[in-house]
């Protein structure tokens, strides 16, 4: 486990998370801290649960064992109320922007604010506008969210989920399925995002590469399990044979490149009855 | 998209129309004005034979409608059908003795009470009793009256 | 055989907790209630897609029901001389029977099916997870207002199915069979009784929107988050809101005519 720089408590703090889909295990005892101001990723191949881990922290999936703190405050045992309070301040950007289809770019990014605030239509206009030229799509306030592509799709979310000025955003797989244009904006957002307004930032991606350029911690995880962690540079040259297939994105290695089988001669050979 | 005020304007439109519907179902096809229900006075009448009359049918005087029958029930003493009249409370000056006859609309049609009116200065009121009444006329009574009457006429001729 | 056994058994299992989550999301919906009121808004919006939209079809429905009514009953009616009484035919299939239940089937497939592919996309795209984050419910915000409005909208349409139906079989009767104008308003009048046909014919498009809205909102909110699992719940809704019409139809019937 890594210390935090600072002394102070983390935001997010998970102690032996577990968590199973049907008889799949998908956590098994996992304990992650998530400290203040900083850019931290949870890396690990597909299927590993990293969007539930998402889902768990802001209180849309409940463990089968082990707490998940966020802001000192246990998620799993708040009244309904208070979990909504608590999520007010939590953003979170969805891998597929989860925008509302049949309202426009400008009434997506003011629901929250219509939801939960009472400002002045004129005070909520210039707030709305702000997020959006903070993501670039100013311009694009009129469109409805069919008329975009993925990332602006995306970056019109982010502004969404920033609009009421949040403790943190947690970005599901931002980097996914973009060009390199797109992808370059949003490391350049997330990481601006950050510094700016000291919003505490989780990224869950495979994306190794950008992340990495981005992210104070990463934690990687696998088979339930939280493998390694560690700053990005430590990590490249980590002492896991895992870790450095994972991070170098190597083809063979702990992680074999075939599905287990038998042996291709064998099976070649007894198949020809 | 279309636009909020657009929408109102064709919900608001499709509201109106559903109730003008329910507007026409009630006066036009069932007949509101004449279908009052609860108020009124009901009197007893006690028949010998109520055929196939039933609860809801038609009380008439004069033939218009001015009530329903509202209860059926039988009298185990006097072997009796009671039946129960609710007359609408505007038709509150129908003389003590009427007559009620149950009548039968056309050959096959459903029966239902007429009232004939009597010639008394008293009126019918809640849970007066008519005493003059007339049974059902069965259709296989007077037809079997019919035959037999034939058959004794034939037996006269020869 | 004890598989077999077991199987049953969860298939049952499955069903009772199927029935146990169908229940909690009604509770749910019907506690976003008072959230209603100070936004009208949502509703109207609701009102026209569910409502306005189906207008065409449960009028155009309702018209030629009425019509072919109008035809089978003037032939059947005349052979015994009654055809007088066409217009009590009509009304009284369409005000107690045909109008509800009809107008529910179509509702269900209307209505219902595109609610259900509405709900169920919203789930797959992650919206509904997404308003969660925003701290918005989605049950009282996207649901509620979406089962008012069936619950509103379906009695005016079952009205607007029967009474276009009566005008259609007027036109058929009367206007090409010749049947006489006033008898057949006449006895129409005289024979329907506003309580007994008219008011529990309503009481049973209550009844049926209320279902029908509930099992579309059901399926789409518990469908399978894919474009299959959208496309099985939008089958499922259709299919077991018509069957739930026809069934209740029997029970309510039962119940209100059976003496």
């Amino acid at each position: 486990m890594v210390e935090s720089a600072d002394k102070q408590e983390p935001l997010v703090r998970i102690r032996g998370l577990r968590f199973s889909r049907g008889s799949r295990v998908i956590f098994d005892g996992v304990d992650i801290d998530i400290p203040r101001g900083k850019v931290t990723a949870i890396m690990g191949p597909s299927g590993t649960g990293k969007t539930t881990l998402l889902k768990l922290i802001g209180g849309q999936l409940r463990p089968s064992a082990g707490t998940i703190h966020v802001d000192g405050q246990d998620i799993h045992r708040l009244s309904n109320r208070d979990l909504y309070r608590l999520r007010m301040r939590m953003g979170m950007l969805f891998q597929s922007g989860a925008l509302l289809t049949d309202i426009s770019v400008f009434e997506n990014v003011a629901y929250p604010l219509r939801e939960h605030t009472d400002l002045t239509p004129s005070m909520l206009r210039k707030l709305v506008l702000l997020k959006l030229e903070a993501v670039g799509l100013r311009g694009a306030r009129d469109l409805m969210p069919s008329e975009l592509s993925g990332g602006m799709a995306r970056r019109v979310a982010l502004a969404r989920a920033m609009v009421l000025d949040p403790m943190m955003i947690m970005y599901d797989e931002p980097f996914t399925g973009q060009d390199p244009i797109s992808m370059g904006v949003l490391v350049e957002l997330i990481r601006a995002l950050n510094d700016a307004s000291r919003i505490s930032s989780i990224i869950v991606s495979h994306d190794v590469q950008e992340t990495a350029a981005i992210a104070d911690l990463i934690y990687v995880i696998s088979n339930g399990k939280v493998i390694e962690s560690g700053a990005p540079d430590a990590m490249m040259n980590s002492s896991s044979d895992w870790t450095r297939q994972f991070m170098q994105g190597l083809a063979d290695g702990p992680v074999p490149f075939h599905y287990p089988a038998e042996e291709l001669a064998a099976d070649l050979l007894g198949s020809s009855c | 998209m279309i636009h909020n005020r657009t929408i109102e304007i064709l919900v608001g439109a499709f509201m109106a129309a559903g109730l003008v519907a329910f507007f026409f179902l009630a006066m036009q096809v069932s007949n509101l004005s004449s279908s009052s229900n609860g108020d009124g006075y009901e009197v007893i009448a006690r028949f010998d034979n109520i055929g196939s009359l039933k609860v809801r049918s038609p009380v008439t005087m004069a033939g218009v409608r001015i009530g329903r029958v509202s209860n059926i029930s039988f009298d185990r003493k006097t072997y009796e059908a009671v039946v129960t009249l609710r007359v609408e409370s505007q038709y509150n000056v129908l003389p003590e003795d009427s007559f009620a006859k149950i009548f039968t609309a056309g050959l096959l049609g459903e029966q239902y009470i007429g009232l004939d009116p009597g010639g008394s200065e008293k009126y019918l009121h809640e849970g007066s009793e008519i005493s003059l009444t007339q049974s059902a006329l069965v259709l296989e009574e007077i037809i079997g009256q019919f035959l037999f009457s034939k058959a004794e006429e034939g037996n006269k001729v020869e | 055989m004890l598989n077999s056994l077991a199987r049953l058994g969860q298939v049952g299992i499955g069903i009772l907790e199927r029935l146990g989550r169908g229940h909690l999301l009604l509770l749910g919906i019907c506690r976003g209630l008072p959230d209603l009121f100070p936004r009208p808004g949502l509703l109207t919006k609701q009102i026209y897609s569910v409502g306005v939209l189906s207008i065409l079809i449960i009028s155009v429905s309702g018209l030629f029901v009425g019509m072919v009514l109008g035809l089978q009953g003037y032939y059947i009616l005349s052979q015994f001389g009654a055809e007088q009484t066409l217009g009590v035919m009509v009304a009284a299939s369409l005000v107690r029977e045909l109008g509800p239940v009809v107008a529910a089937l179509l509702f269900a497939g209307r209505a219902g099916s595109a609610l259900t592919a509405e709900i169920g996309l919203m789930k797959a795209t992650e919206q509904l997870s997404g308003l969660e984050m925003m701290a918005v419910d989605p049950i009282r915000r996207v649901l509620t207002p979406r089962f008012f409005a069936g619950f509103i909208s379906m009695p005016l349409l079952a009205a607007l199915f029967s009474a276009l139906g009566i005008i259609g079989g007027y036109f058929v009767g009367v206007g090409l069979l010749g049947v006489d104008d006033g008898a057949f308003w006449a006895q129409m009048q005289a024979k329907i009784d506003l309580h007994e046909d008219v008011f529990n014919g309503a009481i049973k498009s209550v009844v049926f929107g209320i279902v029908c809205t509930w099992i579309a909102l059901f399926q789409g909110f518990d469908a399978i988050p894919t474009s299959e699992g959208v496309s099985r719940a939008t089958t499922r809704t259709v299919v077991h809101s018509s069957l739930a019409v026809l069934g209740l139809d029997f029970i309510l019937t039962a119940l209100m005519f059976g003496d």
